[in-house]
């Protein structure tokens, strides 16, 4: 599994290519990749900050790729954060995902961004023209997260 | 003991900290809060009880309950806003 948390942007093609290269069992590689918009919660956004805590962001990133390839039959995946400075356009993160078959890819890639999104700890400031401020969590996203537990289960 | 305490993002501004280590007596993440709470002022009001924010050990997420031992590393932040 590759996990990478870093300010460069990064290639999905090349990503993609890297995580089934010489790998004839991959019959299936699902991706996302998120990118910084110029609007949120009704204001323009100029750019955007992404900090991080180095250390526990890579153990936390690989810790839901093992989590997803717990519950799915996966063959590898990538997992890549964009940290710094971005502007709107600019690709933040991406999630590739290569399995025998899609059901696991698609299952397992929209798993591993859910929790991404509430798990791991990255945190977005933008620029705006009243100045700048930091982005709060969306309860959205722990719906987001939680429907992937069973009521009455533990994980 | 001592516990090495970081702060990220909104609450590192606010608090006007990034990393201290503090001499801490309890056994808790619930008892090293009461202690960064009776600082007063904008500690009281961000870590109050019912406000958001998270706390890791050892890079770990906790809980109130997670037990701290002589030079953990322990993280106070707001809920994550990546991806």
């Amino acid at each position: 599994m590759k996990i990478a948390v870093q300010a460069d942007a990064f290639d999905l093609n090349a990503e993609v290519e890297a995580l089934r290269s010489g790998r004839l069992d991959v019959g299936a590689v699902a991706s996302f990749v998120g990118y910084a918009r110029d609007l949120n919660d009704g204001s323009a956004v100029r750019a955007m900050t992404l900090e991080h805590y180095p250390g526990m962001t890579e153990k936390a990133l690989a810790a839901i790729g093992e989590d997803a390839a717990r519950r799915w039959t996966l063959i590898d995946a990538t997992i890549i954060h964009r940290v710094g400075r971005l502007l709107p356009g600019d690709p933040i993160v991406l999630v590739a995902v290569a399995s025998r078959h899609r059901g696991d890819a698609f299952a397992a890639c929209e798993f591993i961004m859910d929790y991404l999104k509430t798990q791991a700890p990255f945190w977005k400031k933008e620029e705006t023209a009243t100045g700048a401020r930091w982005v709060e969590a969306r309860s959205s996203d722990d719906a987001a997260a939680a429907r992937w537990h069973p009521p009455g289960s533990e994980a | 003991m001592n516990v090495r305490l970081l702060y990220f993002a909104r609450l590192r501004e606010r608090l006007g900290v990034g990393e201290e280590t503090l001499a801490f007596d309890g056994a808790t993440v619930a008892e090293l809060l009461a202690v960064l709470r009776a600082r007063g002022g904008v500690w009281a009001e961000e870590l109050a009880p019912g406000r958001s924010f998270r706390v890791a050990v050892n890079q770990e997420l906790a809980t109130p309950d997670t037990p701290l031992a002589d030079a953990a590393e322990v993280a106070v932040f707001p809920p994550v806003t990546g991806g």
